[in-house]
């Protein structure tokens, strides 16, 4: 077990200076999420127009997998569209089973890859992404019933 | 102190994590098997097995015979007055849930109220905040101390003549606490209170005698004190239980069963619907004879010199906090690791073998309390020795050296 495999310095800084950390003043989509088993939790606000996610913030309390997770994820999916974020997150997905996938496009998430060795952690390190699944799925059904 | 040859008798700590000797300091959490438990339910299944309090063929008497003799061996442990007063359960958690939904509502009403801890874990705690829900009872807490502990003078100004029930942890899983359970039953009774003890990190670790106690109900589970997951036992004074309405219905609880109503078995049975959990209380029997054997006042001893011992040897950890009082009465050390998460403190121990919890323990309320989300837990048990606790501190030197480079 090789523990740098797992803490890579690309995930420790996000750690330490984390990225669209904090919350919106106004009423945008607020997500809250747990994982109950450790305790970890999220409250992620999207700012959704017009299919693009325009804006994503962060706060909560966890250990430095989860709250990385949380800093990349948002990092990665601003100004991208809401099907390309849903796209990301099965790529996510896939990347913590520990399946071949291609990230080159996102190099940080990338050094998460290392997660998967770690089964105990994976959960830590999905957190982040749950919440934006949730936050796109309340959004669209909010969008539909308007 | 216990020799350390009685690792020996526990062949899973006879492995290496990560390419080191497995140091297992989460017995808060679950205790590891000893060969006899095992070979035990292996024999049982083996030789025995059977349906009980059926059968007329030699199997099924030797299933039952088994089964209750593990009844009265428990019985016997914790000085029960009779086997009637034993039912077995999954473990403290179901034991909880039997007096919370039976003796619950028939005692509980609009205007009582109930007392706990803020320090409870969650089996003893949502149960009660449920009942009160339900009846419009107040759930009431006694303050805890900086320490954690509770006072006897709090506890007098808590309970009054509307608490119906008082519900409280003997040992606390995180903080290395035991609670005057004694004095409380006596003030509980005073206010015509009944008085529940969730027996889970008591039992395992000290000799428990439930009537000198004088607690109503006592719930405690097999697998913290070296039997299998899966069985555990409710105590509760005859005269209690025989008023309780039974909370599962089926086979092997019943007396007599009518088209439109049907009568009870007479106790315990009453209260074990179902095919019970044989070969756990089998295992059960026989890890209460291996503590017997080693006797539960010197387990008690050779904990609380580990855990001065692992008091001492933290406190050499630059940076580290410890939860709880000194000079803890308890086997449990809950900590943290400067600002480093406990899960990351977890995941580098793990890689040195040494096997701790990390997370809320059942206890969201405590945490809040403590004013954190979380902390990490080293608990000890007969099996561990001063070697174990001095791999901690060294995993926890490695720790600190990791992410005060990783974070630097």
């Amino acid at each position: 077990m090789n523990l740098d495999d797992l803490y890579r310095r690309v995930i420790m800084d996000h750690y330490k200076n984390p990225r669209n950390r904090g919350s919106f003043a106004d009423d945008a989509l607020k997500i809250e999420l747990n994982n109950p088993t450790c305790g970890d939790r999220i409250t992620l606000q999207l700012k959704v127009e017009d299919g693009v996610v325009k804006d994503a913030r962060y706060s909560g309390e966890g250990c430095s997998i989860s709250m990385s997770s949380a800093s990349m994820m948002t990092e990665a999916v601003k100004g991208q569209t809401v099907a390309h974020a849903l796209e990301l997150a099965d790529r996510f997905s896939s990347l913590m089973k520990g399946e071949a996938v291609d990230f080159d496009d996102y190099e940080d998430i990338e050094a998460l890859s290392g997660v998967n060795k770690f089964p105990a952690r994976i959960k830590c390190a999905t957190l982040a992404w749950n919440a934006l699944r949730k936050g796109i799925d309340v959004e669209e059904e909010h969008h539909q019933e308007h | 102190m216990i020799s350390s040859a009685i690792r020996e008798q526990f062949p899973i700590l006879n492995q290496t994590i990560n390419g080191h000797p497995l140091v297992y300091l989460d017995s808060a959490a679950t205790s590891q098997k000893p060969r006899q438990v095992i070979e035990a339910v292996k024999s049982y299944y083996e030789w025995d097995n059977s349906n009980v309090h059926r059968g007329v063929h030699t199997l099924g008497s030797r299933a039952t015979d088994a089964y209750e003799g593990a009844r009265e061996k428990l019985a016997k442990f914790i000085n029960a007055r009779s086997t009637k007063e034993i039912i077995f359960t999954r473990g403290t958690t179901t034991a909880l849930n039997i007096v919370a939904s039976s003796y619950g509502p028939a005692n509980v009403g609009e205007g009582d109220e109930i007392v706990i801890t803020q320090m409870e874990h969650h089996s003893n705690f949502i149960p009660w905040q449920q009942l009160a829900k339900k009846t419009g009872a107040t759930l009431k807490f006694i303050p805890l101390q900086k320490d954690g502990s509770i006072t006897l003078e709090d506890a007098e100004q808590t309970i009054t003549d509307k608490t119906k029930i008082v519900a409280i942890a003997y040992v606390s899983n995180v903080m290395g606490i035991s609670h005057p359970v004694k004095e409380l039953a006596a003030i509980a009774h005073r206010h015509g209170a009944v008085i529940v003890v969730d027996g889970a990190q008591s039992t395992p670790h000290m000799k428990v005698d439930v009537q000198d106690l004088d607690c109503d109900f006592y719930a405690l589970s097999g697998h913290k004190m070296l039997a299998p997951t899966g069985i555990g036992a409710l105590y509760g004074k005859k005269a209690l239980l025989e008023a309780m309405e039974p909370v599962e219905f089926g086979g092997e609880m019943i007396d007599d069963v009518g088209l439109y109503d049907s009568t009870w078995k007479e106790l315990p049975w009453k209260f074990e619907g179902g095919t019970p959990i044989i070969a756990g209380a089998v295992g059960l029997g026989a890890a209460i004879d291996f503590l017997q054997e080693i006797g539960l006042d010197e387990i008690h001893r050779h904990e609380m010199e580990l855990a001065a011992y692992a008091e001492q040897r933290l406190s050499e950890v630059d940076g580290l906090t410890i939860y709880g009082p000194r000079n803890r009465k308890v086997g449990v050390v809950t900590f943290n690791l400067g600002d480093v998460h406990p899960h990351d403190v977890a995941t580098v121990l793990d890689a040195e073998g040494v096997a701790v919890r990390a997370g809320h323990h059942c206890c969201q309320p405590l945490m809040r309390w403590l004013e954190v989300s979380s902390t990490a837990r080293a608990s000890f048990y007969l099996y561990n020795s001063e070697q174990d606790v001095d791999a901690l501190v060294q995993a926890l030197i490695k720790a600190k050296e990791y992410f005060a480079y990783e974070l630097g």
